[in-house]
């Protein structure tokens, strides 16, 4: 009798026409951050060419921002440099602020409360920083500021030796402190969340070692947890610079604009480019508005760098060395 | 799942507050209180805030001397236990006022006509019971669902990518997603400005796009976690019953993340429903109650709050409180929906 065997099948490892299509849609939908990364950089260095033609090294080290006249016959001149200083100040002083409440918030929430109150209190933490900037800065400028306008008296009454307490007229409003004070705020929630996340990688049987040897809490924490979380506190804090320096509309609300490079953060003048582009924005001519193309181009720089930087400190901190 | 064992070893956190220790901490809390309200009265330190101030600075001396009874480093332990708990709650004091501020003074900008009326017969200066606000509420909406529309897709594929696919780029997007998170807002506005407004005009579409910019990498990242919670089994399981990627993709991974996913749209939302900057530059501002979203400028409460804020005499910052008491109701029912509906996809 023939039996007839049954024709062997064929088994290839190759996809089905679907899942091609399916692998290149998805590949092509992902490389979406890239395309409008490019596009961004692009677009402003296209539009701001001309500027950066016409004024050179200038638009990066002049702090003279005049959009010219033609009744005066005053030529259009464009600098940044106070600004791009402004904007650092504003950032540094931040982080400066918010360094130990980061610490302390990062600390309090992983060692010193049960979990349930931990997550209650991560979840309140999350809604803040959920909070927009332009509430932040309408608090900044008619709650905020009374109150700091009376500290930043207090500091310069009793530290105004020091030169960057210093103030040339003793108006207090609207100063750098103010805008990071509200900066500081902002740029909390993220900061700390990162850094506990770090801390809470923290090896345990090291923890539980400096316990065994008679340390008390403060002591685990500064031996194990403290050395151990820096480089997360340092890049959460990287992320929290990137966020301030990239911060328009609480800025705008709460800091006066002045155009020329001062270190006194007690004074009622700092610059902030993100401001600056917002609140010259409205009334700028064709060369003007260039030039505030040019003004984005270099603060997206700027924040990318400091992001890649944050990304980095932090990526190497949760690989845990 | 009932199959864990339920007998595991936990692992041992010798931190963990101890009852005993509230013992000390109580007429430590008391004595202070006490020395803090002399101090006041006798000191330059003034109000609630002055108070507090005084209170932790001599909470700080009373706990380490307190501690000093046992030894040196109890005493230290004591008085940094002060200091964290202090940098903690102190951080919370301006948030209180925020909300308290918020609420408080936007009460009074709120009445029933609030939510039908517009601004366009009104103006910014124009006694309470007039206007409203339902032009920057249906705008906001407007602009946030076509945001939502096209950041929510791409924010899905670019997880899929990362956590089905896991090509060659999973690194590169990652890092192209985290970068792009740092785009400052006035950037994207000033880029969608170019791309879409210059020659065209303001209008809802650019500050959609604008939003979406500063929504997809919030989304993706979001998403990403919540793709990764998905048992790989349910994977396997799918390829050994013969089903390709595409079937698996869509038929198992992400109706088994849908709860995670409505998660990561809502916080994508709950992210730029507030952002300023690129609408000052895309959507504008109209006092007109309008649906048009694509030619005119269309108004959201963000913009309505800053022109509030820029007209600035008392009424007008009335209405903007008001305004941005709305504003902080949205975006809190977005939050609390979507922890809402992540805390579901867990159980």
């Amino acid at each position: 009798m023939q039996v007839t065997l049954p024709e062997r099948r064929v088994i290839t490892a190759s996809r089905r026409n679907s899942d091609k299509i399916f692998l290149s849609t998805v590949t092509a939908g992902a490389l979406s951050a890239f395309v409008i990364l490019s596009l961004i950089a692009g677009f402003l260095f296209f539009r701001s060419t001309e500027v950066f033609q016409t004024f050179g090294l200038k638009f990066i080290t002049s702090s003279k921002w005049d959009a010219g006249s033609v009744e005066d016959g005053r030529a259009a001149q464009f600098g940044v440099a106070a600004m791009l200083v402004g904007s650092i100040i504003v950032a540094t002083l931040a982080m400066v602020l918010a360094l130990p409440f980061v610490m302390g918030t990062a600390l309090f929430l992983e060692y010193y409360v049960n979990r349930r109150i931990r997550f209650i209190l991560v979840s309140i933490l999350d809604l803040m920083a959920a909070i927009p900037s332009i509430i932040y800065g309408l608090w900044g400028y008619l709650v905020l500021m009374p109150y700091a306008s009376d500290w930043a008296a207090s500091i310069n009454k009793y530290l105004g030796w020091i030169p960057i307490f210093k103030v040339d007229r003793a108006n207090f409003d609207a100063s750098p402190f103010v805008a990071s004070l509200v900066l500081c705020l902002m740029i909390l929630p993220i900061a700390s969340s990162v850094a506990r996340e770090v801390y809470s990688r923290a090896p345990q049987d090291q923890i539980t070692a400096a316990y065994a040897l008679g340390a008390s809490r403060w002591g685990a924490l500064r031996a194990v947890v403290l050395p151990f979380g820096l480089s997360g506190l340092v890049g959460g804090m990287l992320l929290g610079l990137g966020r301030a320096l990239g911060e328009t509309i609480a800025v705008l609300l709460t800091l006066n604009l002045v155009f020329e490079i001062k270190f006194q953060v007690l004074a009622s003048a700092g610059g902030n480019v993100a401001s600056l582009i917002a609140s010259r924005f409205g009334e700028a001519g064709a060369l003007e508005l260039k030039a505030l193309m040019a003004a984005g181009l270099v603060l997206f720089v700027l924040t990318l760098i400091v992001n890649f930087g944050a990304s980095f400190v932090v990526a190497r901190a949760s690989r845990g060395n | 799942m009932n199959n864990t064992i339920t007998s595991t070893v936990q692992p041992q956190r010798p931190w963990v507050n101890r009852r005993t220790s509230l013992k000390e901490t109580l007429p430590a809390i008391v004595i202070s209180a006490i020395l803090s309200f002399g101090a006041v009265n006798v000191t330059g330190l003034a109000g609630p805030l002055g108070s507090y101030l005084a209170f932790i600075l001599i909470f700080l001396v009373v706990s380490f001397l307190i501690g000093l009874r046992h030894d040196k480093v109890k005493a230290t332990d004591k008085a940094m236990t002060t200091l964290v708990f202090a940098g903690f709650f102190t951080a919370f004091i301006p948030w209180i006022s925020i909300l308290f501020t918020v609420f408080k003074r936007g009460a009074s900008a709120i009445y029933w006509g609030y939510f039908t009326h517009d601004m366009s017969v009104t103006s910014a200066d124009d006694e309470l019971n007039l206007g409203g606000l339902s032009h920057a509420i249906v705008g906001s909406g407007i602009i946030l669902l076509v945001a939502s529309a096209i950041a929510i897709p791409f924010g899905i594929i670019t997880a899929v990518y990362i956590t089905e696919i896991k090509g060659k780029l999973s690194g590169l997007v990652r890092v192209m997603v985290q970068s792009m998170s740092g785009v400052p807002s006035i950037v994207a506005g000033l880029f969608v400005y170019t791309l879409l407004v210059i020659g065209r005009g303001f209008s809802a579409v650019s500050g959609a796009v604008a939003l979406s910019i500063l929504m997809l990498p919030t989304v993706a990242r979001t998403a990403e976690e919540v793709l990764r919670l998905v048992p790989d089994d349910l994977r396997t399981s799918a390829y050994a019953l013969g089903a390709t990627q595409t079937a698996t993709t869509f038929r198992i991974v992400l109706p088994a993340a849908r709860a995670g996913l409505i998660t990561a749209s809502m916080l994508g939302m709950a992210r730029v429903a507030g952002e300023t900057a690129p609408l000052i530059m895309t959507a504008f501002y109209s006092a007109n109650f309008s649906t048009d979203f694509s030619g005119h400028p269309l108004a959201s409460l963000p913009m309505y709050i800053y022109q509030n804020f820029t007209t600035g005499t008392d009424l007008a910052l009335t209405r903007a409180w008001g305004g941005a008491a709305v504003l902080l109701g949205l975006i809190f029912i977005l939050f609390t929906t979507a922890r809402l509906a992540g805390g579901r996809a867990k159980r």
